[in-house]
């Protein structure tokens, strides 16, 4: 099989053009894989790992573009390069006639835009603290998006950050709100007087569209990044953010979404949260509320939304697990007259934090009895190259088409809509649930599609519209990804009704 | 400790990077300036990240 390789020397093109590229390329007939990367050491360990490494690829330099493609012909992998080629110039072409001044360095910017307040960085971990060090040390705030930089650095980058009062927000920070303003991958949520510190992305994302959703809006949305309330960095950002916002009079309740801090960590949390003269509410995924806390302490994102949009409007929050437990009855009831549904869920997710949080739903209710897995498509084996999954959903959509043809009963699946998400994304999700659907069912089986979304009435995709799409395919929709993980064990394992349908949270 | 001063002033942008984020703050109305950036030091990142040690030492 024809593998090619072409080297542009000193050819520097940020990962997410050269993924778009990538993909475009990958759609031409007779191409079978298509890889574009900066020539650095871990991409060249990822081209020996994915097979498209040549002696050609192996001596690129890390400013070298490494254009590497494998085809069914010699012809298709040379138009394939060819075609590459022209988009990336393109590209180039797009970039050099746009008016506005591009500054080589950091100093050159601050003088075109001397009132900059945030510096956002998205190059390479290896080198993101170079440039986050540089902005933090002019008292800059920094929004961090990079991925795979080392924790030395974010502790060398949160302490100097912490000296000077500034937010280092990440690193691998994927949502916040500063401002009104949405950084990363964010829904389109009014202002408010709700303010979030989270170490989870989509987890931020879920909580801030059910809150748009309930009324109420964001007064800042701190992201602080994965590692935050690790024993290493100690939750320095998360502690820092806490106290601004309980200094910030637009601030009236604060919620914080993570995984559980480590246990060094936890006291300290506990010690600044009790001085917080506003409501705190705590969703800790996989974690139980301390036997004693200023907080309210909650279980799932859609929980935290309810219970933060409670404590400003000074009602009781919701406390039965459905939304609508009269008319999950009739939807069930509907579904299991259809005939048996096999024990075995697959969950495919494009947001980490909701697949973190229906594994531990469906352990807690399903156990071991019954098979089960969630995959968080956005963890890296499956990004190798690739865009993550909310912008390209094609692993996705590969995964439900083989779902179709195995074993499983349930799939239950994420929508994350808002700016940086795929444009249209409820369409390739419905046309590959409808695929796989038929193909069960021309072998006799059953697959039974249950899927929330994540997303606000301002966001660029339109939610009827993707919510529309989704239901003409008989997706059974629920209103939050924890009611969709309970009406998955529901579908599975009926016995679950009288606890889950009957009793309070 | 007060609130930053951020909270209280509309966003000025400077973006190192995926140029899509500097699109977005655009569309949003924020004032953004998108970098020309190129891996320091040739792209060698173990001397990149001695760079960024010594800056540490200012």
């Amino acid at each position: 099989m024809p593998i090619r390789t072409e080297i542009l020397s000193s050819f520097y093109q940020d990962s997410v053009v050269l993924m778009r590229i990538a993909s475009q390329v990958r759609t031409r007939p007779g191409v079978r894989e298509m890889a574009a990367f900066m020539g650095t050491p871990s991409n060249h360990g990822l081209l020996e790992q994915i097979g498209l490494a040549t002696p050609e690829s192996r001596g690129a330099r890390p400013n070298d573009l490494i254009l590497t493609v494998d085809a069914e012909s010699d012809a298709a992998a040379v138009a394939a390069l060819a075609a590459a080629k022209d988009l990336l110039a393109q590209r180039r072409q797009a970039s050099d006639s746009a008016t506005d001044v591009r500054p080589r360095t950091l100093e050159s910017a601050l003088r075109t835009l001397p009132g900059a307040n945030l510096v956002a960085i998205s190059v390479p971990g290896a080198y993101a603290k170079f440039e986050a060090m540089k902005a933090i040390k002019h008292n800059l705030h920094v929004f961090l998006f990079s991925d795979n930089v080392p924790l030395q650095d974010e502790i060398e980058l949160k302490t100097e950050a912490l000296k000077r009062g500034v937010l280092c927000m990440g690193p691998d920070c994927g949502t916040a709100y500063l401002n009104g303003v949405g950084l990363g991958f964010t829904n389109v949520a009014p202002r408010g007087r709700i303010g979030c510190v989270a170490a989870a992305g989509t987890g931020l994302q879920a909580v801030v569209s059910r809150i748009a959703a309930l009324g109420e809006g964001i007064s800042q949305g701190i992201g602080v990044g994965g590692r935050d309330l690790s024993a290493e960095v100690g939750g320095a950002m998360t502690l820092f953010a806490l106290e601004a916002l309980a200094n910030d009079p637009s601030t009236e309740a604060i919620v914080i979404i993570s995984k559980p801090p480590h246990a060094t960590v936890l006291p300290r949390l506990e010690t600044v949260i009790a001085m917080i003269h506003k409501p705190v509410v705590a969703c800790v995924l996989g974690a139980k509320a301390p036997a004693q806390s200023a907080a309210t302490w909650v279980e799932t994102l859609d929980a935290a939304a309810e219970a933060i949009v409670a404590a400003v409007t000074k009602r009781t929050p919701r406390r039965q697990l459905f939304s609508n437990p009269a008319e999950i009855r009739d939807r069930l009831s509907q579904l299991q007259a259809g005939g048996p549904i096999a024990r075995d869920v697959l969950g495919l997710y494009t947001g980490g934090t909701l697949a973190h949080e229906a594994h531990l739903i469906l352990e807690a209710l399903l156990g071991r009895e019954v098979v089960q897995q969630i995959i968080d498509l956005g963890d890296d084996q499956y990004t190798v190259g690739r865009p993550h999954p909310m912008i390209d959903p094609q692993t996705r959509t590969d995964m439900i088409l083989k779902a179709g043809r195995e074993k499983a009963g349930v799939l239950l699946v994420d929508l994350v809509l808002g700016r940086g998400s795929h444009p249209n994304p409820a369409a390739p999700l419905a046309a590959a649930i409808r695929q796989a659907r038929d193909q069960a069912a021309a072998a006799g089986r059953r697959l039974v599609a249950v899927a929330s979304v994540v997303g606000t009435v301002g966001d660029p995709q339109g939610l009827a519209g993707q919510v529309k799409q989704l239901e003409e395919a008989s997706v059974e929709l629920l209103p939050s990804n924890a009611e969709a993980i309970r009406f998955a064990a529901l579908l599975v394992k009926p016995e679950l009704s009288e606890k889950l349908l009957e009793v309070s949270r | 400790m007060s609130a930053p001063q951020i909270f209280r002033e509309p966003l000025r942008v400077i973006n190192i990077g995926v140029e899509g984020f500097a699109e977005d703050l655009k569309a949003a109305g924020v004032e953004v300036i998108q970098l020309d950036w190129r891996p320091p030091t040739g792209g060698d990142a173990r001397l990149t990240s001695l760079l960024a040690s010594l800056q540490d030492d200012d």
